[in-house]
């Protein structure tokens, strides 16, 4: 078994025994990356150089006998809207193509305080903004599982190059699905906590009521780990939660006798793909089996989440994305007449299609005499919506549903047909607009062996029993096959 | 006079002297090298987020209570979304649609009155950048983000002004107040306080006619001049018979003119929603009962006070009160009970304020002390010195720690009341100016007055002229 196989806590276990070197650990990870890479297209930026650097420092404070962290010397992916000091973050757009992060994000911070070694920087949609990585300014990222279908999105550069083994974990955003959705296609274990739980100093905002920093990671375990270093309050960030994490590892346990699991059933019906049905009904068998109970459940005015989720995200997105104005930093056109026709010309020519939409979908909700009635009823919405899952969890402690209606869709599908790019999120924005933790897990496959996910979703600050249900599922679960590239 | 009447509104922007920006940890500090105080945050770097600065709101809190407004127990924070080069995130983080203050009124005298003027509301909000053109090419700017996230409340008042001698007094108050609170440097030089105008017209009786602004205004005398263009520019229009249409004006106070900016209908739609990088503002009844006890009696009340309850002259009584060490020395001065207001006020008004001015000092560098001065006046009024001598000896007061009693032996000031040595004085000087007793006893009476002028410089200003004329006059019978 080649290292770059293993899970992050087996690496972990033996970087601690000194089995291995950190060294040992980056060069695997660095071979392979650069092996399978070219079909996947999961990396903007390889940090090679300076993570073998990093890894030859941690190996000597190792060799020194120093009380090192769990992730000491481990390698890590970060999503490129995440900003690492002195490198490149082009959050995927050409607007940013050059711009280099003079600041690490709080939670880049967390992972050098911990001796982690950040290895590179992970493709993914346009400013996050999209379901498939295609709309990448550096390309689509490939499914490791099929390289003609999408890694999914926006995290898609993350999911993909930890489910092809190219990293054992990375740290993600999720606005409406993005760490989820991409860890459902590509079979990969994807984690967004609580609004707040994580600090989003350093996150290149893209809807900040809903943006989530979290784990993709190829199982349970790995998760928690990674979760444990990043989580807990940040005084940078005025809506981080005066919580504090840090035991969630330690603390995971196998067992949901007595846990109730709730199923809105009528959110169903929309599933094209009866493969996602069954592997979804034969997750809830596993969890059955294992003594949970599964309750009936509904939520209220669901038909309002899609239109709410895109209206409030698109309004923010349009006010976060205008800062990106050819002035201070980022693209410039050329041959400008004058100070507007700079801003047209370097927003027009460096943004991509799908942001434009979304900056002018955003600007119209948000403009005189149409605020009431889309902006404002959209909040209400996503408040009502947020109300019932609230009262949802009073009764249950866990709410199931697929992570996604379909598995990984073809390169090139639904590129012109946004609507129904922004399908794939109607599982996966309730967790967003009701702020509380969501996981996905590997359930199974399709006839074809694309990947399916189960996601759980807990209520606001209930990631250990988040993580706990879903920990005792991986470990009843027989688990899926591993891509093959 | 004009059929028309004058209707004024200001939107008043101080900065605040916080030691940090509003959202971030930079200093607050003008005059520093180009783009030194700037982060993360205040350049709006992508990821950056802000984090409100609890004395900003304590500080604003604080004017609120001064302007007598209602506080907000939950305020919220609001994108204003526009593009500009000094505005690096392309969006002002202000308030909007929950100000932290609302409903006020301040009080102050102006032409011969107390004046009441409604504040609507008063909002944070941070300052932008500034943008610096070159000298050498018309394409090239520059732009220095020191200035960007300096904390600002902008004081809306209602159209309550009815003239620009109004407003002035308005904003002489607020700045007055500002400067009392210590939460503003008021240094009009560095724009510390600037103001945009709202002046409309309407005849006697009428709704309020269509409201032009006015912007770019940067001095309170600019503010003058530029209502009193507008009043002239709208009566002309309405005479002519045109309407009003609502505009933004730019104030170009060295041609002393306004250009227009824009119209109403391509007015900026600044798409305000709610920051979602802050939650709302809370501040609790203790706090805001913390805040009151920390506001003094205030410039404008001390002013209306010294007016109507001592006759103190207006002029005077703003000199004094708009100065808050001025005024509290005045205020203890009273509270001694020794001697009359006016009596004080005379003192201040006379050779401090000369004193002060000419040495460009404080009042809390001179040597000056309530006790002192008690002192001083009693000396006069119990005929130990003169009026002439006293000022001799308040100047050495000023810049010297000493009893009154002490300098006036040492500087030989005492007066001379002795009937003996005066008699000494007049009978040498009446030896010595015959002619004028004998004009003064031919009817030529203006020449007694030379007569005691003449003892007075002989004994060096020390006689008691009361005394000396009288012994003069007993001298010549």
């Amino acid at each position: 078994m080649e290292l770059y196989e293993f899970k992050a806590f087996e690496l972990s276990q033996m970087l601690n025994k000194k089995q291995i070197s950190s060294v040992d650990l980056v060069s695997s990870f660095v071979n392979r990356i650069k092996t399978v890479d070219d079909k996947l297209n999961s990396f903007i930026t390889l940090c090679a150089e300076s993570a073998l650097k990093q890894a030859e420092t941690v190996d000597r404070k190792r060799l020194k006998g120093e009380t090192l962290s769990l992730l000491a010397g481990i390698p890590i992916g970060i999503k490129d809207n995440i900003s690492v000091k002195d490198v490149r973050m082009t959050c995927g757009s050409k607007m940013l193509e050059n711009y280099i992060a003079p600041y690490d994000a709080t939670v880049v911070e967390r992972l050098k305080n911990a001796d982690s070694v950040i290895i590179g920087k992970m493709n993914m949609d346009e400013f996050a903004m999209g379901s498939s990585t295609q709309t990448s300014y550096f390309g689509a990222c490939r499914n490791p599982y099929d390289i003609s279908r999408v890694a999914g999105g926006s995290s898609g550069g993350c999911a993909a190059a930890v489910s092809a083994d190219m990293i054992p974990f990375a740290l993600g955003s999720d606005t409406g699905g993005s760490i989820r959705q991409p860890s459902s296609f590509c079979g990969t274990v994807g984690f967004k906590s609580t609004y707040g739980a994580v600090s989003r100093y350093g996150l290149t905002a893209f809807a900040s009521s809903f943006d989530q920093v979290g784990p993709i990671c190829k199982c349970v375990k790995d998760t928690a780990m990674l979760f444990d270093v990043i989580a807990g309050c940040d005084n940078r960030d005025s809506t981080s939660a005066d919580k504090h994490y840090g035991i969630c590892f330690a603390n995971l346990c196998d067992d949901v006798r007595g846990l109730k699991i709730g199923v809105p059933w009528e959110l169903f019906e929309s599933i094209s793909q009866p493969d996602v049905f069954t592997g979804f009904k034969k997750s809830l068998k596993v969890f059955q089996d294992l003594g949970a109970q599964i309750l009936d459940i509904t939520i209220e005015n669901t038909k309002f989440a899609l239109p709410a989720y895109y209206v409030i995200s698109s309004a923010e997105a349009s006010s976060n994305l205008a800062r990106f104005d050819g002035v201070r930093y980022g693209y410039r056109a050329d041959n400008c007449t004058d100070l507007n026709d700079m801003y047209i010309k370097s927003r027009s020519q460096g943004f991509g299609d799908e942001c434009k939409r979304r900056i002018m979908l955003g600007t119209f909700v948000l403009s005189a005499g149409y605020y009431d009635a889309y902006y404002k009823k959209a909040v209400s919405a996503a408040k009502l919506i947020a109300d019932s899952l609230n009262s949802l969890f009073e009764k249950v402690d866990i709410i199931a549903m697929p992570t996604s209606p379909e598995t990984a869709f073809s390169v090139g599908d639904k590129l012109d047909n946004p609507v129904k790019m922004y399908q794939s999120d109607m599982f996966t924005i309730f967790a967003n607009l009701a702020g509380v933790p969501a996981i996905s897990v590997p359930c199974g496959a399709d006839k074809i062996g694309l990947p399916i996910g189960l996601q759980l979703m807990a209520n606001s600050f209930c990631e250990q029993t988040l993580l706990n249900a879903a920990f005792s599922f991986e470990n009843a679960f027989d688990g899926i096959q591993k891509p093959r590239l | 006079m004009s059929q028309y009447h004058t209707v004024i509104g200001l939107e008043t922007h101080a900065e605040l002297n916080t030691k940090t920006k509003i959202y971030c940890g930079c200093k607050n500090e003008f005059g520093s090298s180009t783009n030194s105080n700037v982060c993360p945050v205040c350049l709006g770097l992508p990821g950056a987020l802000p984090v409100l600065n609890k004395s900003v709101v304590e500080y604003a809190v604080r004017m609120g209570l001064a302007l007598n407004c209602t506080i907000n127990s939950v305020s919220r924070l609001d994108r204003k979304n526009y593009f500009y080069p000094d505005l690096p995130k392309a969006y002002q983080i202000s308030q909007s649609y929950v100000p932290l203050c609302e409903n006020g009124y301040v009080e102050f005298w102006y032409d011969g009155q107390v004046r009441t003027v409604h504040i609507e509301r008063i909002h944070i909000e941070e300052d932008a950048g500034k943008l610096v053109h070159s000298d050498e090419s018309a394409d090239e700017t520059y732009i220095d983000f020191n200035r960007c996230g300096v904390p600002l409340i902008e004081i809306v008042s209602k159209p309550d002004i009815e003239s620009s001698g109004e407003a002035y007094a308005y904003l002489k108050a607020l700045k007055a107040i500002l400067s009392y609170l210590g939460i503003c440097d008021c240094k009009m030089q560095e724009g510390s306080i600037r103001s945009d105008v709202n002046v409309s017209l309407n005849k006697h009786g009428e709704p309020l006619g269509t409201r032009c602004e006015m912007k770019n205004i940067n001095s309170f005398s600019a503010v003058v001049r530029a209502i009193e263009y507008e009043t002239k520019r709208q009566t002309q229009l309405l005479s002519d018979g045109e309407i009003i249409k609502q505009q933004t004006l730019r104030w170009d106070d060295i041609k002393g003119e306004s250009f227009l900016m824009r119209t109403k209908e391509n007015a900026d739609d600044y798409r305000y929603f709610p920051e979602p990088d802050i939650p709302s503002a809370y501040i609790s009844e203790q706090d805001i009962g913390k805040f009151s006890q920390t506001i003094p009696e205030l410039p404008n009340v001390k002013m209306i006070r010294y007016i109507s309850e001592y006759g103190i002259d207006s002029k005077e009584a703003e000199y004094i009160a708009f100065n808050q060490s001025i005024a509290q020395f005045f205020d203890e001065c009273i509270k001694t009970q020794k001697h009359t207001p006016k009596k004080y006020c005379s003192w201040i008004m006379g050779e401090l304020a000369k004193y002060l001015n000419a040495s460009q000092k404080e009042l809390s560098q001179t040597k000056l002390t309530v006790d002192v001065l008690n002192d001083l006046i009693d000396s006069v009024d119990e005929n130990v010195i003169s009026n002439s001598a006293a000022k001799t000896v308040f100047a050495v007061l000023l810049e010297k720690k000493i009893s009154v009693k002490e300098i006036i032996s040492e500087l030989g000031l005492s007066q001379i009341s002795d009937t003996n040595a005066l008699e000494a004085i007049a009978k040498q000087v009446l030896s010595e100016n015959e002619k004028s007793v004998s004009d003064y006893k031919n009817g030529k009476t203006n020449a007694l007055g030379f007569l005691v002028g003449q003892c007075m410089k002989l004994s060096n200003n020390k006689a008691n002229p009361v005394k000396m004329k009288e012994i003069i006059l007993s001298l010549m019978e």
